[in-house]
């Protein structure tokens, strides 16, 4: 069963109140929430997943008090698990920009079957491209990485990776619409 | 291990009130500002005619337009140390105080032939006027960071610069008690520089200092 945002809240407002049963049922559905969220965004960095998704819960810990209980919930733990993950990558020495995304969807688990359908044809259709071209598309178009992520992940230049993604989107559009593909020039 | 955290965290669950980060900030903002005023009153004084000042309409246009800033700041601060909530909206009500003085340097620059500008936007201290605002406002800056060390800001740039603003119009407020300037020129140029002085120095010093 899936718990919703106003479940979420509720339990949080009553751990406020020092309800710790409430609590460690908040603790452990955001737990799942945030692994989900990291191991998207870090598949070669497994390990740190589990780091950062208690890095996450710490800081949700001694910073509950900064949550406004006039506020949904999610945000504030999504804002929170970003602010980890920023924090990650800069002491990795990358510099990064993770895109603000819509903060109510981003940590929901919903029905993934449809969006695993999808990948499985984008999947088939990369086949044909070189290793580190698919590599690319994968991070920026499934994953949705930044370009900025993308770039530190494929060790170029963001203005590479640009230009490696178009070129390869032309080729793949290129390649369905039998050469139609491209309306952009 | 996750395990092990949750129980740990669990078992150290407190029960926390409403209100908490407002009242950190005020407790800041209340013990910066006597450090900065007891530090003033020491270094520079208070303005002697300051028992009279308060009859000018002058002095109030001074400390409603730092205080404004003061407030202004404070307001985005407030949102910033959440993690969640976008300053944005109010960050162009910043602005007001500017506006709101605007009118009366206008009128003092129209009621003044322009040969004798000067004295009205130079006074007797501008040269001092920014640095000494800068420093009166520090111990307020120093609270205000402290305080927003203990909250959660996600974005540690704009937080330390709307720190610095709020320190900065609290500063300048202290300052005006000394300061006996009467040009508003002078306050729009001077007392600005000096608001926007610490506020660099938040934005600047902001992603070193709220790191959490």
């Amino acid at each position: 069963m899936e718990t919703t945002e106003g479940e979420l809240k509720l339990l949080m407002l009553a751990a406020l109140d020092g309800d710790a049963g409430a609590y460690r049922a908040l603790l452990g559905d955001l737990r799942l929430r945030l692994s989900g969220y990291f191991g998207r965004r870090l598949r070669r960095d497994a390990d740190d997943v589990e780091d950062l998704v208690q890095d996450t819960l710490i800081a949700i810990h001694t910073r509950r008090e900064t949550f406004d209980r006039t506020q949904a919930l999610t945000p504030w733990v999504y804002a929170i698990a970003r602010y980890k993950l920023i924090d990650h990558y800069r002491r990795r020495g990358r510099r990064v920009h993770v895109p603000l995304e819509d903060a109510a969807g981003e940590l929901t688990v919903e029905d993934r079957s449809a969006a695993v359908d999808a990948r499985r044809d984008v999947e088939k259709a990369l086949a044909g491209l070189p290793e580190r071209i698919r590599r690319l598309l994968r991070d920026l178009k499934i994953d949705e990485l930044s370009v900025a992520e993308a770039a530190a992940r494929a060790g170029m230049s963001e203005g590479a990776v640009k230009v490696a993604s178009h070129r390869a989107l032309r080729t793949l559009m290129d390649r369905f619409a039998g050469g139609r593909g491209g309306n952009d020039r | 291990m996750t395990d092990d955290l949750i129980d740990r965290l669990t078992r150290d669950l407190r029960p926390v009130g409403p209100g908490v980060v407002a009242r950190r900030l005020i407790l800041a903002l209340a013990i910066g500002g006597a450090v900065a005023l007891a530090g003033m009153a020491l270094v520079l004084g208070f303005r002697p005619d300051l028992a009279t000042a308060t009859a000018s309409r002058m002095f109030w246009m001074k400390l409603a337009y730092t205080l404004g800033f003061a407030g202004l700041g404070l307001w985005c601060v407030a949102r910033l140390g959440r993690p969640g909530l976008s300053a944005a909206g109010r960050l162009p009500w910043l602005l007001a105080p500017l506006v709101g003085v605007a009118p009366m340097v206008a009128m003092q620059l129209i009621r003044t032939p322009s040969a004798a500008w000067r004295p009205l936007v130079m006074g007797d201290s501008a040269m001092v006027c920014p640095w000494r605002i800068l420093a009166v406002a520090l111990p307020v800056f120093a609270a205000l960071i402290w305080a927003l060390r203990t909250l959660a800001p996600t974005r540690p740039r704009l937080a330390g610069a709307m720190a610095g603003l709020t320190a900065g119009g609290l500063g300048a407020a202290v300052y005006a008690l000394h300061c006996p300037e009467t040009g508003a020129p002078f306050l729009a140029i001077w007392y600005t520089l000096g608001i926007l002085a610490p506020c660099a120095l938040g934005a600047l010093a902001g992603p070193r200092l709220l790191r959490w």
